[in-house]
């Protein structure tokens, strides 16, 4: 299997937004209460519209005349390329949030550098997604800070959200290489640059949260290069089930 | 429970269009920052607002409406303070 660099790269953001997308919209009609619910809805719909973009993209670099339909359908667990942080599975309403906001204060200043991409295209959609991602961190952050500094028992249930999911994040800095040579002419986000802005981030959240942040310690990795957990298994049986079993079905 | 974690908030939005904010319903939540969010988040879906106001419902003081007759029916016989016995000359244009 040959694949252009630029090709496994649009993919892997396309995949990132459309696994935590679906991830999200799991909440759907089940969250603690209305507002919430919309607001998550919300959340999921930003991030499924980005992946459409994305995976559009990636269908035209490939040539191959598939859309966007097809790539997030048709392929199966060992094709997708999201980080392993975006699959792990909702837990309870703290491990959603934090997972959210490790991501989302991740791609906001991810997205704000892809603006200045090379790649005409990478560059305007990053430019819509990266006023998206600021609320995703504004909300996810004000929640974050809430729960910890909230009840014994929600600080509790944040903490352990944090100290679980701490050991994902740091796929989310690694570049393999076939990033490199994207980095190097320009296209792709050398994703080292935005770590420091990812910290304070999360430094300023975690003080007024009364979190203590992690060590890092043994990184998870994997999922960048088609290595997942069982979860996303389960996460594309439901997400392509109408696809697999009634193909070309349409609206 | 949930009246005493998450209060009501009276949301108003500043449409477009419009010059003022209206009242277009309310919100529950634990403070005014999260009030905010929850407002945009319901009530701005579809493109609806550039500004939004959120206000703790009690500190909404209200009239009672036992009082209709005593505050609002005195009015029912005055229509001479509706501008429509004055001619408006056309220079005027729309006013």
């Amino acid at each position: 299997m040959t694949e252009t660099p630029l090709f496994s790269y649009t993919l892997r953001l396309a995949d990132n937004a459309l696994i935590l997308g679906h991830r999200v919209s799991e909440w759907v009609g089940h969250a603690p209460v209305l507002e919430e619910d919309l607001a998550l809805g919300n959340l999921a719909l930003d991030l499924i519209g980005q992946s459409r973009s994305f995976y559009t993209y990636a269908g035209e670099i490939e040539g191959k005349g598939r859309d966007e339909d097809a790539l997030a359908y048709l392929r199966d667990a060992g094709g997708y390329r999201n980080a392993l942080l975006v699959e792990q599975p909702n837990g309870d309403f703290a491990q959603t949030i934090v997972r959210h906001l490790l991501y989302s204060a991740y791609a906001h200043p991810y997205f704000d550098a892809l603006t200045r991409s090379k790649d005409a295209m990478l560059a305007a959609i990053a430019a819509k997604a990266v006023k998206e991602m600021a609320y995703h961190v504004r909300h996810t952050a004000e929640w974050t800070i809430r729960l910890g500094d909230g009840s014994d028992e929600s600080h509790r249930r944040t903490q352990n959200a944090l100290d679980e999911l701490w050991p994902y994040t740091g796929e989310l800095f690694e570049n393999d290489q076939i990033e490199r040579a994207l980095i190097d002419t320009g296209i792709a986000v050398n994703p080292s640059d935005i770590r420091t802005r990812w910290s304070k981030t999360l430094d300023e959240v975690f003080e007024d949260a009364t979190l203590t942040r992690p060590r890092d310690g043994y990184m998870q990795s994997g999922g960048r290069s088609g290595r997942h957990s069982e979860h996303l298994g389960f996460i594309l049986t439901e997400l392509q089930y109408l696809q697999r079993s009634h193909p070309g079905a349409k609206w | 429970m949930t009246e005493k974690n998450m209060p009501l908030w009276e949301v108003f939005i500043r449409s477009r269009t419009g010059l003022a904010h209206r009242h277009v319903g309310s919100v529950h939540a634990v403070d005014a920052e999260m009030a905010l969010q929850n407002a945009r988040d319901v009530y701005t879906r579809r493109g609806e607002g550039l500004s939004v106001w959120v206000v703790p419902s009690q500190a909404i003081t209200a009239s009672d409406p036992a009082d209709k007759d005593t505050l609002f029916e005195p009015t029912a016989s005055k229509i001479y303070r509706h501008p429509t016995f004055y001619e408006v000359p056309d220079e005027v244009g729309h006013m």
